[in-house]
């Protein structure tokens, strides 16, 4: 009887070494995680490494949320003991430069926006506006707001505020 | 420096994000910050100008570009005549040493036609003018 029961504590403890995560196989969870992957695509291209129901995920993800996110479709995936999440966030692109317009582009509209404000005088050099002359202070920010408008390198405002 | 620019316009640059503007871009270059993006209404446009207004109340810096379009000014859309107080020429091509064909009367509401740039706008009146008014002087309603 006893021996019988021996034998059974031993058969239990072989089948806990052979299957330690519940009896889910580390080969059947990488497929699991390979099917997941057809459904979220985020998974699917980060690179994720199972052992003992242990899962290791790397790659570059596109922020933290995403990386939240597959971190929670891996766990939610029978047999998964833990998952450790070595995903790193891609750092955003550097933005275009700033783009200027060209001087006789700005001309125009720098002809154009001043047209109303007699007082003003523009000259435009290398993208920069300078401006000189007079204006009312109620009337100034009309006048920014169509120069900024314009794409120029630089406004240096030399008016004299009445 | 980048530090520098963005600290000193960080009340403007808050209430662009706070207030809904789009495509925001806040580049610096050359020690001046570019500031580019699209508000959601003329209001949200004229309260970052505000916001601008009372950091360098004479525009004077010259660190600063601030290009911020209005997202309701769309063809169909409704613009305001925000003339100081007389009639905007209406042309008959964009720029102004193109001919008049008609007038717009401070206050009026003119209908959007389509957006020649961002400095000209093809509009057409409640009496049927239409042609290219300067962008700055009309509101998307």
């Amino acid at each position: 009887m006893l021996a019988k029961i021996h034998k059974m504590l031993l058969l239990i403890t072989m089948a806990a070494i052979a299957f330690p995560s519940c009896g889910v196989k580390d080969s059947t969870i990488s497929e699991a995680i390979t099917q997941k992957s057809q459904s979220m695509p985020e998974l699917g291209q980060i690179r994720a490494s199972v052992a003992n129901g242990v899962v290791t995920l790397s790659g570059e993800v596109k922020d933290d949320a995403t990386r939240t996110s597959v971190e929670e479709a891996v766990k939610s995936i029978k047999g998964v003991r833990s998952v450790i999440n070595n995903c790193t966030i891609t750092p955003p692109p550097p933005p275009p430069p700033v783009a200027v317009s060209q001087d006789d582009v700005l001309s125009r509209g720098v002809a154009d926006a001043t047209k109303d404000f007699p007082g003003v005088k523009a000259n435009v050099k290398d993208g920069v506006i300078t401006l000189t002359g007079e204006i009312k202070r109620s009337s100034l920010p009309t006048l920014m707001k169509s120069l900024n408008a314009l794409n120029p390198k630089k406004i240096q405002n030399q008016l004299t505020i009445k | 420096m980048i530090m520098a620019l963005q600290d000193k316009y960080k009340e403007l640059l808050d209430a662009a994000k706070a207030s809904g503007v789009i495509n925001l871009q806040q580049r610096e270059q050359d020690n001046v910050l570019y500031v580019d993006g699209e508000a959601p209404s003329g209001a949200v446009k004229d309260k970052l100008w505000n916001i601008y207004g009372t950091i360098d109340p004479d525009f004077r810096a010259g660190d600063l570009i601030l290009n911020i379009s209005v997202a309701t000014a769309v063809p169909g859309a409704k613009a305001k005549v925000t003339t100081e107080s007389t009639s905007l020429n209406i042309r008959k091509g964009p720029g102004t040493d193109q001919p008049v064909v008609g007038q717009a009367a401070h206050n009026e509401i003119v209908t959007l036609v389509s957006k020649m740039n961002d400095q000209w706008w093809l509009i057409r009146t409640n009496s049927g003018i239409e042609g290219y008014a300067f962008a700055q002087y009309l509101s998307p309603q």
